[in-house]
């Protein structure tokens, strides 16, 4: 018992480390939620990269890094509106563009200063072990906004979820909600940077909410169930970190992943046992 | 345009009684393409209208362009005495794709319940008379028992069922859709008759793409489309088989079957090779 509560005893860091991740967790699993929903997960992982170079900047400049990063956030939705938009490619092929330009100049401008690298670590990876509590106060109010925001949405929301042309037809412009779902998607990035890493964050955006939809038959508990493993995987990821001596936010992505793959290997024995014949059916 | 010209609007059935959609001139397409031109069409209040045509015909767009999907490339039209697009409470819509229900975690009976969103708006709370509706369209449409299951372990017939629960709940003044028994079986088509004719009863418009040209006699109006207009009036008068022709490409006649007022239409275009359809013998 001890190993697994001493540590949040004794160092206060650890403490605003959990209280971050669950915050985290919290903001992740609702607009991760989304995104596993409406397919959006290149645009999550492209926002989470897009992010870099103005983070980067703003390191450069004496800016706050959460500043930057949503100048880069802004910059990459516009930047792939237009090219959706104005041209006749896919949108996977303009996002997947930006994507590499964004992360290429976020090295480019760290590559500028050398003292960078170790700024660089911490942007990709983050460094939630050095959480601050003004840090906390603003990673708690932007969860407040994401989850006030996703409740005033959440008609709009779950008629894009369904199907955009339904939610247009209803008196919902889908493209007026796809925005706000974005802002909120780049929000979570924005400020969980800090915390879990512009690389990581998407693990945080997509595992918990994934594993939650396969538990779930309602939106509401696949948030339930994406906060509680996001949450769980926090706790467990600092404890191993802690322990091993291994970096924070990194282990708190890989338990948070391999609780998805530990829970789509028995909801998937489960199906199997329950329905054999089932399978092939399923395979659409 | 080399089509015959459609119906003047006066011989039409409720001619003079207000209009749910009204269209002068009007091309529909897709960024600016037009798919079919000179339409002018004339839908009463509580009439209904079928459009029949094959795949690509023009059907859906038309469709699409009265739900305010997609904005008319030239021509005038009113629908619901607005824009189309202005009066989302008073519409139903159900158009022939539908997003991945499988990898939804929604039961049956929360899709039935996004029927009342336009008229809840963001935080209107579900009232009583609110869930009534929403009963009572699962259980006309033979759903009632399957509401709390998960949408995507229901078949694509009982999800079809589901969705037109959902154009019932509404209790829409306008009723749009789009080939709305793909997928049911005789059951639920059954059903589905049942359900939308007492809509009629009640009061709606009903406007329905289809394949079933003895379903399409049914209605007050039939549009046929190819591409373009080929007519437009009382199901009797625009379903015959030179008509069908046009429409479809082929119509295979077999004079004993015409004696008996049958003929048998062949749909080239559609992805069955041999739809055969049976329209009624003309008074």
């Amino acid at each position: 018992m001890a190993i697994l509560i001493e540590p949040f005893l004794g160092n206060e860091f650890l403490v605003r480390a959990l209280v971050a991740g669950i915050l985290v967790s919290i903001a992740c699993s609702i607009v991760g939620t989304f995104i596993v929903l409406r397919g959006l997960a290149f645009i999550g992982d492209a926002l989470a990269h897009g992010v870099l170079p103005g983070i980067a900047g703003a390191i450069l400049l004496g800016v706050p890094g959460m500043v930057g990063a949503a100048v880069g956030a802004l910059a990459m939705i516009a930047g792939i509106n237009l090219i959706t938009r104005r041209s006749r490619l896919s949108s996977d092929t303009a996002i997947g563009l930006l994507f590499v330009a964004m992360l290429a100049l976020g090295v480019v401008i760290v590559s500028r200063s050398t003292s960078f690298s170790g700024d660089l670590v911490g942007i990709l990876f983050g460094q939630i072990l050095g959480t601050s509590v003004e840090g906390l106060m603003v990673q708690a109010v932007a969860t407040l906004v994401v989850a006030a925001v996703a409740i005033v949405c959440a008609r709009p929301f779950l008629l894009l979820s369904f199907d955009t042309e339904l939610a247009d037809v209803a008196g919902f412009p889908a493209r007026r909600y796809h925005a706000v779902m974005l802002g909120l998607v780049a929000l979570t990035v924005i400020v969980s940077f800090q915390t879990v890493g512009t690389l990581l964050v998407f693990g945080m955006l997509l595992a918990p909410a994934s594993a939650g939809a396969l538990l779930a038959h309602r939106i509401g508990a696949m948030m339930a169930w994406g906060t509680v493993i996001g949450a769980v995987s926090t706790y467990a990821g600092l404890l191993l970190s802690y322990h091993l001596d291994l970096a924070a936010g990194a282990s708190i992505v890989l338990v948070a992943t391999g609780l998805f793959f530990a829970v789509f290997a028995v909801v998937n024995l489960r199906s199997r046992v329950a329905h054999p014949s089932a399978l092939a059916g399923r395979a659409e | 345009m080399t089509a015959p010209s459609p119906t003047a609007a006066a011989a039409l059935p409720g001619a003079g009684r207000p209009t749910s959609i009204s269209a002068r001139g009007l091309c529909v397409g897709y960024d600016g393409q037009e798919v079919v031109a000179g339409i002018d069409l004339v839908v009463p209040d509580r009439t209904s209208l079928a459009l029949v045509g094959t795949n690509g015909s023009g059907k859906s767009t038309l469709l699409r362009t009265l739900v305010g999907l997609l904005a008319p490339v030239r021509g005038d039209l009113a629908v619901l005495g607005r824009p189309p697009g202005g009066a989302p409470t008073r519409i139903a819509y159900l158009g022939q794709f539908h997003a991945s229900g499988f990898v939804l975690p929604l039961r049956a009976i929360d899709v039935v319940r996004m029927a009342r969103f336009p008229n809840l708006g963001l935080l209107g709370r579900m009232t009583s008379a609110d869930h009534d509706l929403v009963a009572a369209a699962m259980a006309t449409m033979g759903v009632a028992d399957v509401a709390t299951a998960a949408l995507r372990s229901l078949s694509g017939g009982q999800q079809q069922r589901v969705y037109l629960a959902q154009v019932l709940a509404r209790r829409a003044d306008l009723i749009v859709l789009d080939e709305p028994t793909a997928g049911l079986d005789a059951g639920g088509r059954e059903r589905y008759l049942e359900a939308f004719t007492a809509e009629l009863l009640r009061g709606a418009t009903l406007v329905t793409a289809t394949h079933d040209i003895a379903e399409a006699a049914e209605y007050d109006q039939v549009l046929l489309l190819a591409r373009r207009v080929v007519a437009l009036g009382p199901g009797r008068d625009v379903l015959t088989a030179d008509r069908l022709l046009d429409t479809f490409g082929i119509v295979v006649r077999d004079r004993h079957a015409e004696h008996a007022g049958r003929f048998v239409v062949a749909e080239r275009a559609h992805g069955q090779p041999q739809v055969v359809e049976r329209v009624p013998p003309p008074d």
